[in-house]
């Protein structure tokens, strides 16, 4: 009797240290700028599964978290879009992940994320990350959230992580293409300026 | 369009006060002070909003980044709405910063104010260049929200996540020592 109070007690004390210790330093783990990239195979809004290394004849990949339903994604479909058709040809195609948690955000189930993907046009994959595993290895968290890779002989490498650019209201009011300008930098062989940069997102929603 | 449509109908209405002032045209005035309550964002670029991240005064300020649109950002604003009640008197102040778009100001944002009986004081971040100002809210800030800063002159914590009442509190306790 004692012991099991003991070892309740125990319990209690390693779980309110861990609740103390875990939350406030949340470090975003995942991939840093110059990291190799592992592969992955996720759903495809046509049912086929994509993965990374069906992508090993091109140059790269401009990796696109994205979700229907979070207004910042919506803002920057048509910039995704542009991005696919501008560097598809030139071997750094789009290939859009949606991460968020579907009993969370119905809205971004694939019946819905078809829709909306035949809706606008999207000329690239648009994938369900159905078990959420796919994201974290990225470190991303949020949609949405760009990973330019570039591929070597090691395998695809983090290249650029961050914004497309920097205004989210209005295209046509931006100054710097962030993504554009890494991988202008990647097909021309010169360093990327800005590898990193920072962008307002919504949290990727995953089940309580 | 819409937004300069509303200045002016507002300036109109505020200067038909001036002109009215000395008449007793009371149903005018109702209606001029009726505008000004719902008229009263403030609405700031990250040059304007950040003297509100570096007061040195004596209270703790907590500061939380949501929008109208973003659940876990609505789900939690009782909590800071509860917080800013019970610590009031605490020297604890709430400010919530939106980041609604411009062009919801008037279709989401103010109805939600007045519609949830909003208190805590609401402050408006409208500056597209968020790279810029992100790293200057806090340099471990990826830009999802919710996020929240509680500060005071002698220290800073930085959240990337939603909280609980009892979070909150417990992350609050600590600066009022």
């Amino acid at each position: 009797m004692k012991n099991s109070i003991k070892l309740i007690l125990a319990v209690c004390v390693v779980g309110l240290i861990s609740a103390f210790t875990l939350k406030p330093t949340a470090e975003y783990a995942g991939y840093n700028v110059g990291d190799i990239v592992e592969d992955f195979k996720l759903k495809n809004i046509d049912g086929k599964m994509v993965s990374l290394s069906d992508y090993e004849d091109e140059l790269g990949v401009i990796v696109t978290f994205t979700c229907n339903t979070c207004p910042y994604a919506v803002a920057y479909e048509d910039r995704i879009i542009a991005l696919d058709k501008k560097y598809a040809d030139k071997g750094y195609p789009v290939v859009a992940i949606m991460p968020n948690d579907t009993s969370v955000k119905p809205d971004d189930d694939l019946a819905s994320m078809k829709k909306r993907a035949e809706e606008k046009g999207f000329t690239f994959p648009y994938l369900i990350d159905a078990k959420q595993d796919v994201f974290p290895k990225f470190g991303a968290t949020k949609t949405p959230h760009v990973f330019v890779l570039d591929r070597t002989e090691s395998g695809f490498v983090v290249s650029y992580i961050g914004a497309i650019d920097n205004n989210y209201k209005d295209a046509s009011a931006v100054t710097t293409k962030y993504v554009e300008n890494a991988v202008d930098a990647l097909i021309a062989g010169i360093p990327i300026k800005e590898t990193e940069t920072k962008a307002i997102g919504c949290s990727i929603k995953v089940a309580n | 369009m819409k937004l300069k449509l509303i200045f002016i109908v507002f300036f109109a209405l505020v200067s038909c006060k001036k002109e009215t002032k000395n008449t007793t045209e009371t149903k005018t005035k109702e209606a001029v002070t009726e505008t000004k309550t719902s008229e009263a964002l403030e609405i700031y670029d990250f040059n304007g909003l950040e003297k509100f991240l570096n007061f040195k005064d004596d209270k703790t300020y907590v500061v939380n980044f949501w929008a109208t649109w973003c659940a876990p950002c609505v789900k939690e604003l009782p909590y800071f709405e509860q917080l800013n009640e019970a610590y009031n008197d605490k020297n604890v102040e709430v400010l919530l910063v939106s980041l609604d778009f411009p062009h919801q100001y008037d279709t989401k944002l103010k109805p939600f104010i007045k519609e949830h009986k909003l208190k805590s004081k609401v402050l408006v971040l409208d500056d597209a260049d968020m790279n810029t100002w992100i790293p200057k809210v806090d340099e471990n800030w990826s830009g999802s929200i919710p996020a929240t800063v509680i500060y005071n002159k002698n220290k800073k914590l930085f959240f990337e996540q939603s909280f609980s009442f009892e979070e909150l509190e417990n992350e609050l306790k600590p600066f009022l020592n």
